[in-house]
């Protein structure tokens, strides 16, 4: 995958972009995107894969401007149009799968292919959350992997945790991030999609690692209701990074969208 | 200098093992340590210490706001001093103060502060803190990254209402009135005197310069370590190129007064050690919500006060603790040297004294009190004499004042009244 960068109204975009085949845009989740993901690597087998970052995240520049759900959704969309991109097929994932919804509420004629891997974007008062907000570094790979130990390993790869710089370099990431993440996340992560997922006229995927610890597989039911005709797809052994746990059968079940 | 006499109010009665059987002392405390019945005789015993300092001659009494909080018991200051400016006479009333991005509309907090300034007679200092992020973001939920923007909207809004004659409307982005016009307004002009809590942003040390506002660090680990921080602000003042009053900074400092050095810790250890090691029990998580400081201030590596020392404070003795200036405790000679250091190394007019620590029992508050304020203050007063006429950060009470329970005891038979209303033929 590439790092390249696109102007849009409210700051410069950075996405990264490889492969060829169909038009796909992937939205991360709060913890971001990086060019070895194992997801885009398998998706760019056999479709042009953009991944746009939200200002804010890696080395992008940040966009103060944007504070809330529609001010991310209709962002997104800005993007999608800068990228010169026309009824892409549509995948978000955490964070990304609620504003992939709220993109396809938004402009339901615009998106016929959507796939939403564990998004956030509903409550239940009788399965709440996790506090991401509240976790702390060594206490993640538990809540986000079915085999912690792995994740912690994926998690720390690439960092130099030894560096005297590391935490003060951690903390500024995750204020930009985190930080950013937290102006439709936080405390909650729930913004009214509920009362707007009906208008979703895409065929739709939902895509739900069945250990995710995070958002607990009962949301998955909660937007199986909400969109009309979608389709569920648990993955076995999986936690709420299905898509760094099991990024093959991740890209099967967004194939199913054609 | 001005010295004002805080509470922070902690709950007295945290188990022993508070620290082992629970993971945080704010945020998600465990609910049955509160013991309502309990309380009535906590508050009451706490706001007569307050009462008890103003008989001393300290300049001010003291409140914040907290939420959730096992060493805060007061969600709302506004309460306390409400009482305060009944029942003190010539004690400022510091309301350190109101997190105004919290209230909603934000006009509450300027009503509110106008009734104390009026009750009181202009005896309010107001305190605009952001607020921690364990209570403004953990429990009062406001969105960390989007908080200081609400707050300087709030802060806006309010002192455009303590300071505009006519109705006006206030189309914010997080508050939209039509029609602002606060009644009662307060007596001090153009308004209270603002005090500014930080931990070292420099934004904040900005906005403290360009409005003429009293900065104040509350810390919990002594003056040694808040020179680079106070440093930091004096440094900034400097190239704003305005006056290096002393007025413009505060500083909070636990303290601690007995006969002799020996005597302190031996009347006194067992309450400080219940204050660092059981209410400054935070839960990491809670500490600093992504977003809520800016990059900025993460660069000069201001991290939350409330991340413990390495090792945590449970390996803090009593000497480290007072040589290393978490704490100035010892006789009124050793304490009134200590002050002297804090004083002139950071150059602070305004001193918030923590004079209740931890579960302290009244009987030792009132006694270390009164040595602080027969035996210490006094020595203390004259350290700026340059800036003894600066006004600027301080109350401007009105000449004369009622005060309260000046009702005559009895109510006035027939007769009388009719003699104090007699007609005139």
């Amino acid at each position: 995958m590439e790092l390249r960068t696109v102007q849009t109204t409210y700051a410069p975009v950075r996405y990264l972009v490889g492969g060829a085949g169909p038009d796909l845009v992937f939205l991360h989740g709060a913890g971001g995107v990086t060019a070895d993901d194992p997801l885009l690597a398998e998706l760019a087998k056999s479709h042009r894969v953009y991944a746009p970052l939200i200002p804010g995240y890696g080395d992008s520049e940040e966009a103060p401007e944007i504070r809330d759900m529609l001010d991310f959704t209709l962002h997104s969309w800005d993007v999608v149009q800068a990228l010169g991109l026309k009824d892409p097929i549509l995948v978000g994932h955490s964070m990304g799968g609620m504003i992939a919804a709220e993109m396809a509420a938004v402009q339901p004629n615009d998106v016929s292919r959507l796939c939403l891997i564990a998004p956030a974007g509903l409550w239940d008062d009788e399965h709440p959350i996790a506090d991401l907000f509240a976790t702390l570094p060594y206490e993640m790979p538990a809540l986000l992997f079915h085999d912690a130990e792995a994740g912690a390993a994926m998690l720390t790869a690439g960092r130099n945790v030894t560096d005297p710089n590391f935490l003060q370099t951690y903390l500024v990431t995750n204020a930009r991030q985190l930080g950013m993440a937290g102006r439709i996340l936080f405390p909650i992560p729930e913004r009214g999609l509920a009362g707007r997922m009906h208008r979703i006229r895409a065929r739709t995927v939902i895509v739900w690692g069945d250990g995710d610890k995070l958002i607990p597989p009962v949301y998955a039911h909660g937007f199986k209701k909400g969109i009309l005709g979608a389709e569920l797809v648990s993955i076995p052994e999986a936690g709420h990074m299905v898509t760094m746990e099991h990024p093959r059968a991740v890209a099967e079940a967004i194939g199913r969208l054609g | 200098m001005k010295f004002t006499w805080f509470n922070l109010m902690p709950w007295p009665y945290l188990p022993d093992d508070f620290r082992e059987t629970n993971r945080s002392v704010w945020v998600d405390i465990d609910q049955k340590l509160f013991d309502p019945a309990r309380s009535h005789e906590v508050y009451n015993t706490y706001m007569d210490l307050l009462e008890y300092a103003d008989t001393l001659g300290f300049d001010g009494v003291g409140v914040n706001e907290h939420h959730q909080n096992g060493y805060g018991i007061m969600p709302s200051p506004n309460i306390i001093a409400a009482g305060l400016a009944r029942r003190t006479k010539d004690a400022a009333v510091v309301v350190l103060g109101n997190s105004i991005a919290l209230y909603n509309p934000p006009v509450r907090v300027a009503e509110e502060f106008a009734m104390l300034d009026c009750i009181s007679g202009g005896r309010l200092v107001a305190g605009f803190p952001v607020g921690t992020s364990m209570d403004t973001n953990y429990c009062y939920g406001q969105i960390p990254s989007l908080t200081r923007e609400k707050y300087q909207e709030a802060h806006d809004l309010i002192i455009k209402a303590w300071t505009t004659r006519e109705p006006f409307a206030f189309n914010g982005r997080y508050n939209k009135l039509r029609h602002v016009n606060i009644w009662p307004r307060p007596i001090q002009q153009p308004h209270p005197p603002v005090h500014i809590p930080g931990g070292g942003s420099v934004e904040t040390y900005d906005f403290c310069i360009d409005n003429t506002y009293s900065y104040s660090y509350l810390s919990f680990s002594g003056y040694l370590r808040a020179q680079a921080l106070m440093n930091g602000y004096w440094k900034r003042v400097e190239e704003r190129g305005v006056d290096k009053s002393p007025y413009r900074a505060g500083f909070a400092q636990t303290i601690l007064v007995a006969d002799t050095d020996e005597e302190a810790e031996r009347l006194y250890s067992e309450h400080v050690s219940y204050f660092y090691n059981r209410c400054l029990h935070v839960y990491p998580g809670f500490a600093d919500a992504p977003g809520y400081r800016t990059i900025k201030t993460i660069q000069t590596g201001a991290l939350s006060q409330y991340a413990p020392p390495t090792g945590g404070y449970t390996q803090l003795t009593w000497k480290e603790l007072t040589e290393q200036g978490h704490i100035i405790a010892g006789s009124p000679e050793t304490v009134r040297q200590r002050m002297e250091d804090l004083i002139k190394g950071l150059n602070v007019g305004n001193i918030f004294c923590l004079m209740h620590v931890g579960n302290m029992p009244a009987d030792k508050c009132m006694y270390s009190t009164k040595l602080f304020a027969e035996k210490v203050m006094p020595k203390l007063r004259n350290m700026f004499p340059d800036w003894d006429h600066d006004n600027r950060f301080w109350t401007q009470p009105l000449k004369d004042r009622v005060t309260s329970g000046a009702l005559p005891k009895q109510a006035p038979t027939r007769e009388e009244l009719m003699k104090t209303y007699a007609v005139e033929a």
